[in-house]
């Protein structure tokens, strides 16, 4: 690691200010392997963890809400989410591994915008809404490439609100050694359309809107059957070809369909 | 350079000045001489390095010590009583889960917290809670066993 300052502010107000062109630290599960190996040198982290604003699980009206600093597997074991979001909760009880999960955070995954992440792909089906310490963004317009935000230069997310809907699930066929999304599925039915949105496949977060009309005829598994997924622009590495990841689409939104016709 | 922490280390307060780079499992085994804490892969992926923060199960090579700071941070060291082992780590003896014993610490501190969060888990979830942990010798099996052997012990303890 090169050097950096280290500081731990107390309030959001405090930490936008110190960062100073540094880095927010959150859970650092993506952060601190890309300092260990050099790919960064930040001049200051300012680590987030003694912020109370960030924290917490609340329902606000219609809105399930999550500070930015909540962990996986808070988000995992929230009864509250297990009820009104069940989806969200499995989501993030299958992230790497139980000790990932205890230190990465929603806002760190959603503001790293990585194309194998989990949680951009319930952001974007469900259509959440990414609080700053300056705006509100809509999740459809803010993942805009592989790891870019529509964040601006020292803007932090605060929270996360979600809308509050079980007819929803989320299907993923991990990568065997690092439990990453070789494509990820969430596909939310919120009663007046079907939202599908992939993660993994490609270079950022996208919505499958073949299938997504296809599923408002027929809510069904096979309702997508003989829709063509294309390859082209689909990531390629040494666990699958575009090809192999289109296919998994269309086999990954038949799982996440079922999922949520077995839900109660 | 340097940044002064302070933590509680197994039960004993512990005060230093550590360079802002410093891992937490740099820290343990390095300034507090506390090797039980092995360091495998150091790239958060084999599970060697597990330690305890204020209760939670977490990989110290991905850690900083600064973050580690007004923490209480449990080792393998810290997990017995100094004469009486702990009964995930009797299990571990009793059941053959270790060979080379590299990876044990690591297995033994996920252990502990997934019999806390489930004291009475199925093998499958015993082994989804594994998923953090690589060992290359055993073929996880006596592990399992051991962590349901703990498990049993464990509950009939807090039955009793």
């Amino acid at each position: 690691m090169y050097s950096f300052n280290y500081v731990r502010p107390s309030s959001v107000a405090e930490a936008v200010k110190a960062l100073n062109g540094g880095n927010f630290l959150s859970g650092g599960m993506t952060l601190l392997p890309s300092l260990k190996m050099r790919l960064a040198r930040p001049e200051t982290l300012v680590d987030l963890a003694g912020i109370a604003e960030l924290t917490g699980i609340t329902i606000e009206g219609d809105r399930l809400c999550i500070g930015a600093m909540t962990r996986h597997s808070d988000v995992a074991s929230s009864a509250d989410i297990q009820r009104v979001l069940p989806a969200l909760a499995e989501l993030a009880g299958g992230i790497g591994d139980p000790l990932v999960r205890n230190r990465g955070t929603i806002g760190g995954s959603i503001a790293n915008s990585d194309p194998s992440a989990d949680y951009p792909a319930a952001a974007v089906a469900l259509d959440a809404t990414i609080v700053t310490d300056r705006r509100e963004i809509p999740a459809s317009s803010f993942f805009t490439g592989l790891f870019t935000t529509a964040l601006q230069a020292g803007e932090l997310v605060t929270r996360i609100k979600f809308p509050m809907i079980k007819r929803a699930a989320y299907a993923k066929f991990p990568s065997p050694a690092s439990r990453y999304a070789m494509v990820g599925v969430m596909v939310v039915d919120t009663g007046k359309g079907v939202r599908v949105a992939v993660t993994g496949a490609g270079p950022c977060v996208f919505r499958q809107e073949a299938f997504e009309k296809a599923l408002d005829q027929n809510f069904a598994p096979q309702a997508i059957d003989g829709i063509v997924v294309s390859a082209e622009g689909l990531n390629q590495d040494l666990f699958g070809t575009p090809e192999y990841r289109a296919n998994l689409i269309s086999v990954m939104t038949r799982r996440a369909v079922a999922a949520v016709q077995a839900r109660r | 350079m340097g940044i002064a922490v302070a933590m509680v280390v197994n039960g004993r307060n512990v005060t230093a000045e550590v360079d802002e780079r410093t891992l937490l499992v740099e820290f343990l085994r390095r300034d507090l001489r506390l090797t039980g804490t092995h360091v495998g892969c150091d790239t958060s992926q084999c599970g060697a390095c597990v330690v305890h923060v204020d209760g939670r199960a977490i990989k110290s090579c991905t850690m900083l010590a600064v973050q580690a700071a007004g923490s209480a941070v449990t080792t393998i060291e810290g997990l017995g009583s100094g004469t009486q082992l702990h009964a995930v780590q009797e299990a571990f003896r009793n059941c053959h889960g270790l060979q080379c014993g590299y990876c044990t610490p690591g297995m033994i501190m996920t252990a502990v917290e997934l019999l806390k969060r489930n004291p009475n888990p199925s093998e499958h979830q015993i082994r989804e809670g594994l998923e953090g942990n690589i060992c290359r010798c055993t073929g996880y099996h006596n592990i399992v066993k051991a962590i349901a052997s703990a498990a049993k012990v464990l509950q009939a303890t807090a039955a009793a």
